[in-house]
């Protein structure tokens, strides 16, 4: 050419797309796109891929330290089977709590590091509960957690049972110190009145009683009882299919189900829907966002299918029960409820479509969880649970449906409190450390996925090798530490 | 028990947050690469302990005992080069922000990064001086074999210390005039550097004495008691600028007095508890009960 650019040929048909490729900063809307992974996104993205990784462990071993106990109580009143079952699942909560430590460290950092303007401003606040769990979680469950894996033996029967109920008393804290600290971020409370920067603490109290608490701290812990139910039942249900293990199996098992059940029955009633009204009170427009209700009317239905258009302000190939939203509501057929229209854009969270399907996936992932355990346990009842390979293959596939739902429904509180980091008070777009560039973001962010990547594999290879084998092939603690020392020859 | 180390870091974490928010947002943002690779070598440290003892296998074992030697060096030297940056101050502006690179032209001037000839140096004291402080724990807490090969090492890292310890003192008093001018106001803040030097004296002594423990804690000692002597030398600050006027004190970063109340009442109780039942769990129950085959080499 001869003016020595680069220009596409006249005839090529992708010729209109060629400006994507020129990546010069020419200014005007083009500029825009340019640069679309701005700042924000890409602290928001990094600080969500990190905590959604995060919680993949922790979900597993809050419930499953709640499974242990039940089955360590089993274990005192005699069956050595439920005894074999403790010591398997404690090798298992072993390596994942070791997975949620080493990823819950980034988090405490990314506060500072990704979001400066933010800890900054609420430090004194989020900084409690963030210490708290340090102080009164953490120490709680290494201890334990230690005595359970290798003191059976030095601290009998009755000890080991302290020790698992010390370490499930650990684990559940823990969540309610972290639910405590993002229900303040949903519904600040207990801050001093006036406009102060940084925020200043006023009650304690208020704070840990933060009305929001109550029924988001509840409707996790189901969730990670469901999730810890579901990991039990589906490596139960390997071994049943395989016809291995088979009375360790049948200890833990029928544990998994009836907590698995009741989790799941709890989980949307009364929980779920109290959350839900709690919702609906303090964040309106999250509300009206999460259920696709775009227009304001009496008698509002429930939105089972569809997909939101937000030009045309309307729901594509809806499936709808009518009346039913406003009933769960307001528990009157015909109340009223605001629609988004109702609201002025900027309060808009800012991505609607993802809200709303996080929501749906989360609530309709619920019902499956109920029906799969309610089966089960009718006939778990009846005494032929382990004759239908049928429905033991329905429960050893579910098991990644539980992290679905969990992490669906973080995303469901999280992308609900946008456009805020700290509901009406801060929002996320003024959060964010400013002064680190996007260029650093998007490094330390490849980083992390490049590690997540790797521990991943690692965790997976374990994983399998510790199903692999199985509840009885390890006689005892010793063996374990036998064979260690034997590595260090 | 590397968990256990984890646990304590992330209290302290929590702890800065809410004693230090200003600080930490500042600090925490501006040393933002430096800090991120601290977490990847962290993980590195966890797993190569943790990945160790899952399968018994050579070439397994090997490549986590690489793993998890090069993260605790890269980690001994990044704690130096942080304790570096903060005695050397940096780039903070009007507005209390700064964000340091990894490096710029490693000179210690206005516009600073992490790495330069003086943070590096302070990196390598740290690497001695946790080295030397390893060694002494050898020595005590180690099998015979074990305890003859480090032995031999232990003079060496002794000189090593020495001499970097000696050459990070003076480039501090170089490069960060407020040590000078504490000195000047407060004489008595010689007291930290000389105890130090006299601990870790001391600590070689109690080794040649055949007083493996006594040794060991004596050199903890001089660690607390240099960290000591860099916090009284710039105190008031708590992160020096190059340009004095725009250094944080302490009054500037802590939490507000109403927060902290609040905190101690809870955080005092808490401690207490954790550590009663830490005593009894680790303390008495057990070392006394329980041996470890593994912890008799």
């Amino acid at each position: 050419m001869a003016d020595g650019s680069i220009q596409p040929p006249s005839d090529n048909p992708y010729a209109t797309h060629s400006s994507s490729l020129d990546f010069r900063p020419a200014g005007g809307p083009r500029h825009g796109a340019w640069c679309a992974m701005d700042a924000l996104t890409l602290h928001r993205l990094h600080f969500g891929f990190t905590v959604t990784y995060h919680y993949l462990f922790p979900q597993i071993t809050m419930g499953l330290a709640l499974l242990i106990f039940i089955l360590k109580t089993k274990a005192l009143r005699g069956t050595e089977a439920a005894n074999w079952a403790v010591r398997f699942w404690t090798k298992i909560f072993g390596v994942v709590f070791v997975m949620g430590v080493i990823t819950g460290i980034p988090l405490e950092f990314q506060f500072g590091t990704n979001w400066s303007r933010f800890s900054e401003f609420s430090g004194g606040i989020i900084g409690q509960t963030l210490a708290m769990e340090g102080v009164f979680a953490f120490f709680l469950e290494s201890s334990f957690l230690y005595l359970l894996l290798f003191g059976e033996n030095a601290i009998g029967q009755r000890g080991h049972w302290l020790a698992s109920l010390a370490l499930f008393v650990g684990t559940w804290l823990s969540g309610f110190f972290i639910v405590c600290t993002n229900a303040w971020m949903q519904h600040p409370v207990g801050y001093a009145a006036q406009a102060a920067r940084p925020l200043k603490l006023d009650s304690l109290a208020a704070l840990l009683t933060n009305p929001w608490v109550v029924p988001q701290y509840l409707h996790t812990m189901m969730g990670t009882t469901i999730t810890a139910s579901f990991v039990v039942a589906s490596i139960g249900a390997f071994y049943s299919l395989r016809g291995v293990h088979t009375a360790v199996v049948r200890s833990f098992v029928p544990v998994a189900i009836v907590v698995g059940f009741v989790a799941s029955v709890l989980a949307a009633f009364p929980i779920g829907d109290w959350h839900a009204k709690m919702v609906y009170r303090h964040q309106p427009v999250t509300f009206a966002a999460m259920e696709g209700h775009f227009h304001t009317g009496d008698g509002a239905g429930l939105v089972l299918i569809g997909q939101p258009d937000l030009e045309k302000m309307r729901l594509d190939n809806p499936v709808v029960i009518p009346r039913l939203l406003s009933f769960l509501t307001h528990a009157r057929w015909n109340a009223r409820i605001a629609g988004l229209s109702e609201f002025p854009q900027d309060l808009w969270p800012t991505n609607i479509p993802i809200l709303y399907y996080s929501y749906h996936i989360m609530a309709g992932l619920g019902t499956f969880f109920i029906g799969i355990m309610l089966l089960s346990a009718l006939y778990l009842v009846c005494g032929r649970l382990y004759d239908q390979r049928w429905l033991l293959w329905i429960l050893m596939c579910s098991l990644p449906f539980p992290f679905i739902a969990n992490t669906a429904g973080w995303m469901t509180a999280e992308f609900g409190r946008q456009p805020w980091v700290i509901y009406n008070l801060m929002r996320t777009a003024d959060g964010y450390s400013d002064h680190v560039s996007p260029g650093n973001a998007a490094f330390t962010l490849l980083g992390f996925a490049g590690m997540y990547v790797f521990i991943s594999i690692l965790f997976l290879f374990l994983m399998f090798r510790i199903i692999e084998e199985g509840p009885r092939s390890e006689t005892a603690p010793e063996t374990r530490l036998r064979s260690t020392a034997e590595g260090d020859v | 028990m590397w968990d256990g180390n984890e646990v304590w870091l992330l209290a302290s974490g929590g702890a800065i947050v809410l004693a230090f928010p200003t600080l930490y947002a500042i600090s925490f943002s501006g040393f933002y690469l430096p800090l991120m690779m601290v977490l990847w070598l962290l993980m590195g440290r966890a797993l190569g302990i943790e990945m160790r003892h899952c399968i018994t296998d050579r070439l397994w074992n090997q490549f986590w005992d690489v793993i998890f030697a090069i993260s605790s060096f890269l980690l001994a030297l990044f704690l130096g080069v942080a304790l570096g940056n903060v005695v050397r101050g940096v780039s903070l502006s009007a507005d209390g922000k700064f964000f340091a690179p990894l490096w710029t032209d490693f000179r210690v001037g206005e516009l600073t990064g992490i790495l330069d000839w003086y943070t590096i140096l302070v990196g390598l004291a740290a690497v001695a001086a946790l080295t030397y402080h390893a060694a002494l724990w050898l020595q005590w807490r180690s099998g015979p074999r074990v305890q003859q090969r480090v032995s031999q090492a232990i003079p060496l890292l002794f000189v090593l210390l020495l001499i970097l310890w000696i050459g990070t003192i003076a480039a501090s008093i170089s490069v960060q005039p407020i040590l000078t001018e504490n000195f000047r106001a407060r004489p008595w803040g010689a007291v930290f550097p000389i105890g130090s030097f006299l601990a870790i004296f001391a600590s070689l002594s109690l080794h040649r004495r055949q007083r493996a423990g006594a040794a060991f804690k004596t050199s903890a000692l001089s660690l607390y008691v240099m960290i000591c002597g860099a916090a009284a030398g710039l105190y008031p600050y708590v992160l020096p600028a190059r340009n004095p006027q725009w250094g944080l004190t302490i009054a500037r970063v802590a939490s507000s007095p109403e927060s902290m109340t609040l905190a101690l009442l809870w955080w005092i109780p808490g401690m207490v508890l954790v550590g009663i039942y830490t005593y009894f769990v680790y303390g008495k129950i057990l070392p006394t009960r329980l041996s470890l085959p593994h912890e008799e080499h």
